[in-house]
């Protein structure tokens, strides 16, 4: 069994944060990286399925710089088997679609008979990267899933799609498929020291859009949109601030409650 | 290449409500993008949806009778494609819901569209320009797609007032499209169980979230919401660690909720989180971080620690 993960070092903003001069992005200096928190769920889910069956293989891959190797490096000290990390100044601020299309040349060379993503990303919140990756693969999908069991002996899958409203969908898919793993369906493990310093001995390939088959041309007919500008939000009326101490803030609190709920 | 598609959603019967707002979106940009806006609806019996998708300046609403009973994202997606190539939209928009989640993007990826998701305003510029959030929510986007013939954009929901429906009969038109067969096979639906506690009917919600951090102190914040006369809600993280029941939550996946007092602690506000407290009365929240997307939608906020907050909460309802 052969299990495909593409993975997301995402970027939290700092509480205060600058723009770089040219408006294009946010100044590096003021964002934090990390494993996207959807994505430490689809790993787990795919060990799980690996350690179930006995055998099989777990391969990340992410589309990141040099500082991506991070995350990956925490997926193998997981228990990942090998990672793949693809990589060119020309993705910096892709979009979904010119990442999935990336992706879908390096997962669609694994022959993988589960493909499992993040339902989405923390920091951009699009959730189409992997649904993407199934249009390009034209692989069986099926979005936002918090239940699992596949049977390997009859390719199927059997999933719990969570709905809006607190309402789940039961449905069976067959398989090869995509799956998006959405965060709750099981309980991420952390990896251990050894296990963090052996990860340094796993494969880890790094490679080019470019050697995979996809030129910058390809790349660009995928991408599906250009950012023309970033800004901060307009707030609108926004919210009246209760400033003061601690003890200022609850008394006001209490006071506004007060005040609502009666009458 | 003329117009708008928009693309209704139905589940086990009904009309989703999203979809009267994102004929709202289509219309929005109706003479822009050629002065056409067409409904398109896939389920099994689709013409009883007609009525209710009749609204002002919808010109044509498109009837797709979809194999089986349920909504299947690939016949959903076959569906979509086939329509793509025969009405030619420039525009074609749909919710950013969990169905569309399932085959959005793979409509876009497999035929070159344009493509933007969790859409939250909408202009045009010789094309479509959309707005969406960036780094959770605290910066927003502005996208543009140039040399795309046709771009589908995914809307939030929440982002435009519904269309009314139900004035004179919009003409209605069976369109052709075949299927090759569903990948995935409906085995049912399943509600969350109640467990004894209906959040939607408290007229005072005391919120938490991920800031609270230990699930030690759940009861401690049990025991204030009580003290305060509040009914005890929280955010997803909560759930998910197993530190609550799915029932007290409030969101896109849990309750939409509108009491009259909406306090949140510790709750940054994600989307999904937003969607089902917005219309909450009066929505008072305290957050560490002044940019913290929850302060966008509430009336009264404090930058603060929310223990500090919740000890002197407990001081003042001695």
């Amino acid at each position: 069994m052969k299990i495909v993960v593409p993975v997301k070092q995402v970027a939290a903003l700092d509480d205060e944060f600058e723009l770089l001069d040219d408006g294009s992005d946010v100044d590096p200096d003021f964002v934090e990286r990390d494993l996207n928190e959807w994505d430490a769920f689809s790993l787990e889910a795919a060990l799980q399925l690996r350690e179930s069956t006995g055998d099989g293989e777990v391969i990340v891959i992410t589309i990141g710089d040099d500082e991506a190797e991070e995350a990956l490096l925490g997926c193998l000290a997981r228990g990942a088997d090998r990672a793949v990390r693809i990589w060119d100044e020309s993705l910096a601020g892709a979009d979904p679609l010119a990442i999935a299309r990336v992706l879908s040349a390096a997962v669609g060379r694994e022959n993988a008979d589960l493909v499992m993503c993040g339902v989405q990303s923390s920091d951009a919140v699009n959730g189409a990267t992997g649904i993407a990756l199934a249009g390009y693969l034209e692989m069986p999908h099926v979005a936002v899933i918090k239940q699992l069991d596949y049977d390997p002996a009859s390719s199927t899958a059997t999933v719990k799609r969570e709905l809006e409203g607190g309402l789940v969908e039961v449905l069976r898919i067959r398989t090869p498929a995509l799956l998006t793993i959405q965060t709750g369906i099981n309980e991420p493990r952390y990896a251990n020291l050894r296990a963090i310093k052996q990860a340094r001995e796993k494969p880890l390939d790094v490679t080019t859009p470019d050697e995979l088959g996809v030129d910058s041309g390809a790349i660009a007919a995928a991408a599906g949109s250009r950012r023309r500008e970033l800004k901060h939000p307009e707030r609108g009326e926004g919210a009246e601030m209760i400033d003061g101490s601690p003890a200022e803030v609850a008394a006001r609190i209490v006071e506004i409650v007060r005040e609502r709920m009666s009458g | 290449m003329n117009g708008v598609l928009v693309v209704a959603e139905t589940r086990r019967g009904e009309l989703r409500e999203v979809s009267l707002e994102l004929i709202s979106a289509g219309l929005s940009v109706k003479d822009a993008a050629g002065g056409r806006v067409t409904v398109a609806v896939v389920d099994h019996d689709p013409g009883r949806f007609a009525p209710a998708l009749s609204a002002d300046g919808v010109d044509e609403v498109l009837l797709v009778t979809a194999p089986g009973e349920n909504f299947e994202a690939h016949v959903a997606q076959q569906a979509l494609e086939q329509l793509i190539d025969s009405e030619q939209p420039q525009l074609v928009i749909l919710g950013f819901t969990i169905d569309s989640l399932g085959f959005g993007p793979a409509v876009a990826a497999h035929r070159g569209l344009g493509f933007a998701s969790d859409v939250t305003s909408v202009a045009w510029d010789g094309g479509p320009i959309v707005g969406r959030g960036a780094y959770g929510d605290k910066l927003v986007s502005e996208l543009e797609f140039p040399g795309k013939d046709c771009t589908l954009l995914m809307v939030r929901a929440g982002t435009f007032e519904p269309a009314v429906a139900g004035g004179a009969a919009v003409p209605t038109r069976a369109a052709q499209v075949s299927f090759d067969g569903a990948a995935a096979e409906h085995l049912g639906f399943e509600e969350v169980q109640d467990s004894g506690v209906d959040i939607t009917k408290a007229p005072f919600l005391f919120s938490i979230g991920r800031g609270v951090e230990d699930k030690d102190e759940i009861p401690r914040f049990e025991a204030l919401a009580e003290r305060f006369g509040a009914t005890l809600s929280v955010s997803r993280p909560l759930v998910d660690a197993g530190w609550m029941p799915s029932a007290r939550q409030v969101g896109q996946s849990g309750k939409t909720v509108k009491p009259r007092v909406y306090l949140a602690l510790g709750i940054s506000g994600a989307v999904q989180h937003l969607a089902g407290m917005r219309t909450a009365e009066t929505i008072i929240a305290v957050n560490t971080d002044p940019e913290a997307p929850i302060f966008s939608v509430a009336h009264y906020g404090a930058v603060a620690d929310l223990f500090e907050v919740a000890d002197e909460l407990e001081q003042a309802l001695e």
